[in-house]
């Protein structure tokens, strides 16, 4: 459901198998003792990068809207968002 | 002739980029059906930069360091009103609004973009195989695969396609395909290169850098495309260090360490590990120290990378959901659309690793995989840190193979993430590493050795790569 993925019966069997030999073979970071070791996000030291808040150019709407698979009003049209059930 | 060669005749006026256009248009004619490095070749475009360059030298405008040269583009670069697909089913047909930050330097360097080069589908693979549009054959022999995921760059310029390639790398997608397809691959220091238009698959491991047929030619085009973009907030704000000014220095008084981590990994052909002790020895030759050095944490690497990496993608890939560009299958409501958009568009390959990275962030493992992972990252820095307070450049193989076959790991996810052992490490630390022929093996297969420097150690890196090559046998 995460991962938004419409998998097929068949495409969930296969994964199964398959996400476990990968998971089995990752989890072998657990046998590092991490204890008052940090985590690292990110390899360089650069923290809140700032820019004057100066409008430059942007994108053409319109260009950019052209390659939408379906758009209304200048914006993105999609299907309904909310189901009907209560 | 070298990239270097044709700007300075093209620069010049000794010949005309339109001529030099023309020749790599007719080799691609001639091999391209049998290969598949491209998934478009773009001979309009080319023939057009091509009398632009010829117009400014005509003019006595200076075109730049580039002038003339075809450059390989990997498909998950951006160019402007020119398709872009990652080489997923998902983008085809897309035509970006804006180019990235690399394109946009090597067009104004005087450079001729001539293809946009297959690649595993949003990087993801050791092979090329994994790409909507079908794999691309090594050069060298056309039963291989040339590496991935910069496959298609390296079997260009490999097949003289083009005098340079861009890839990207995340965990050894330009350095493993250079040493398959038997070429130069660096990889650089995470943020010297913009990532502004650069397709993101994992964001604080991704980085594009130059596939070529010499180190000289690596150097050209990484100095082009180096430095600070303000488009790209992890960019390093500071002046890129020149590359080919020290490029023949020598490694006279350098202290090598070869990583026993990477040169004994499991799986290494001892073909493999000759060329690492015969690169080394070369190195010793021309007055450097050799010694064999242990960065403990790196066995674990490739471990850590298959969780950090899905995960990172996981969310990245977050936005291919059939609303803003790319394919839509339709649905009763938004959620149905999103997924049957994202599993008609995307490959198993993406497939799984979307469903990994989804799981190692779920609420009751993040801790044990992805939280661990990123401690282990910790590690592996200060283990490398340690090893850089004795060692100058680090040494080990690029890919623990040569080229395999095509089919012979496509089965097995694990056995092809094997083949990134030796390059993830050094990503993990974000740190550069370079990627040198050196040598065939037994089925007269390239050999790549792989040398690795702290962050921002290019110039080093590059003497050090520089010496190998010229002792290459």
């Amino acid at each position: 459901m995460l991962a938004r993925l419409a998998l097929t019966d068949e495409e969930i069997q296969r994964l199964t198998g398959e996400l476990a030999a990968i998971v089995e073979y990752a989890a072998a970071v657990s046998s590092l003792d991490t204890a008052d070791v940090p985590p690292t996000a990110h390899p360089l030291p650069l923290v809140n990068v700032f820019r004057p808040d100066d409008p430059g150019p942007a994108l053409d709407r319109d260009e950019v809207l052209a390659q939408a698979p379906a758009t209304e009003h200048g914006q993105f049209r999609v299907p309904r968002i909310l189901s009907d059930a209560p | 002739m070298s990239a270097h060669d044709i700007a300075s005749v093209v620069r010049e006026g000794e010949r005309l980029a339109q001529d030099v256009v023309e020749e790599y248009l007719a080799e691609i004619d001639a091999r391209e059906s049998e290969l598949h490095s491209f998934n478009h070749v773009l001979a309009v475009e080319a023939r057009d930069a091509a009398a632009a360059v010829d117009a400014a030298v005509a003019r006595g405008d200076d075109p730049g360091p580039l002038a003339g040269v075809p450059v390989a583009l990997k498909d998950n670069m951006c160019t402007r009103g020119v398709p872009t697909t990652c080489s997923s089913k998902i983008l085809e047909g897309w035509r970006p609004p804006y180019s990235a930050t690399v394109v946009e330097r090597v067009v104004a360097a005087g450079g001729i973009p001539i293809g946009k080069t297959n690649l595993d589908e949003f990087a993801m693979g050791s092979s090329t195989e994994n790409s909507a549009f079908g794999p691309t054959r090594n050069p060298r022999n056309l039963d291989r695969v040339p590496g991935g995921s910069s496959g298609g760059s390296a079997a260009a310029v490999a097949a003289g396609f083009a005098a340079v390639g861009l890839g990207s790398d995340t965990g050894g997608s330009i350095r493993q395909p250079a040493a398959l397809s038997g070429v130069v691959g660096i990889k650089p220091t995470y943020g010297l290169v913009s990532r502004y238009g650069l397709i993101a698959f994992a964001s604080s491991l991704d980085q594009i850098g130059p596939l070529s047929e010499s180190v000289n030619d690596a150097a050209l085009l990484l100095e082009v495309i180096a430095g600070h973009d303000p488009l790209d907030s992890t960019s390093i704000p500071e002046p890129a260090p020149g590359l080919r000014e020290t490029l023949d220095a020598g490694v006279d008084g350098l202290r090598v360490g070869i990583v026993e981590e990477l040169a004994d990994a499991e799986g290494v052909q001892p073909d493999v590990a000759a060329a690492v002790e015969q690169a080394a020895l070369a190195l010793e030759k021309e007055g450097a120290t050799v010694e064999r050095v242990s960065v403990p944490s790196a066995a674990y690497g490739l471990s850590a990378y298959y969780l950090i990496a899905p995960a990172e993608a996981s969310s990245n890939l977050a936005r291919y959901d059939g609303v803003r560009y790319g394919l839509r299958v339709d649905g009763p409501d938004t959620a149905t659309m999103n997924a049957r958009t994202r599993d008609a568009g995307f490959g198993p390959e993406v497939k799984r690793r979307v469903m990994l990275g989804t799981y190692a962030l779920s609420a009751g493992y993040y801790d044990a995989y992805y939280g661990q992972a990123q401690r282990v990252r910790t590690l592996i820095i200060r283990d490398f840190a340690r090893a850089y307070d004795r060692f100058d450049v680090l040494l080990g193989p690029t890919s623990p193979t040569t080229a395999f076959e095509l089919g012979a790991k496509t089965a097995d996810p694990l056995s092809m993430y094997l083949s990134d052992v030796c390059t993830v490490p050094t990503s993990l630390a974000g740190h550069p590493a370079a990627s040198v022929p050196f040598g065939v093996d037994g089925d007269g297969l390239p050999i790549g050795v792989q040398v690795l420097a702290p962050a921002l150690g290019e110039p080093v890196m590059f003497r050090v790569a520089r010496t190998i090559e010229v002792a290459a046998p």
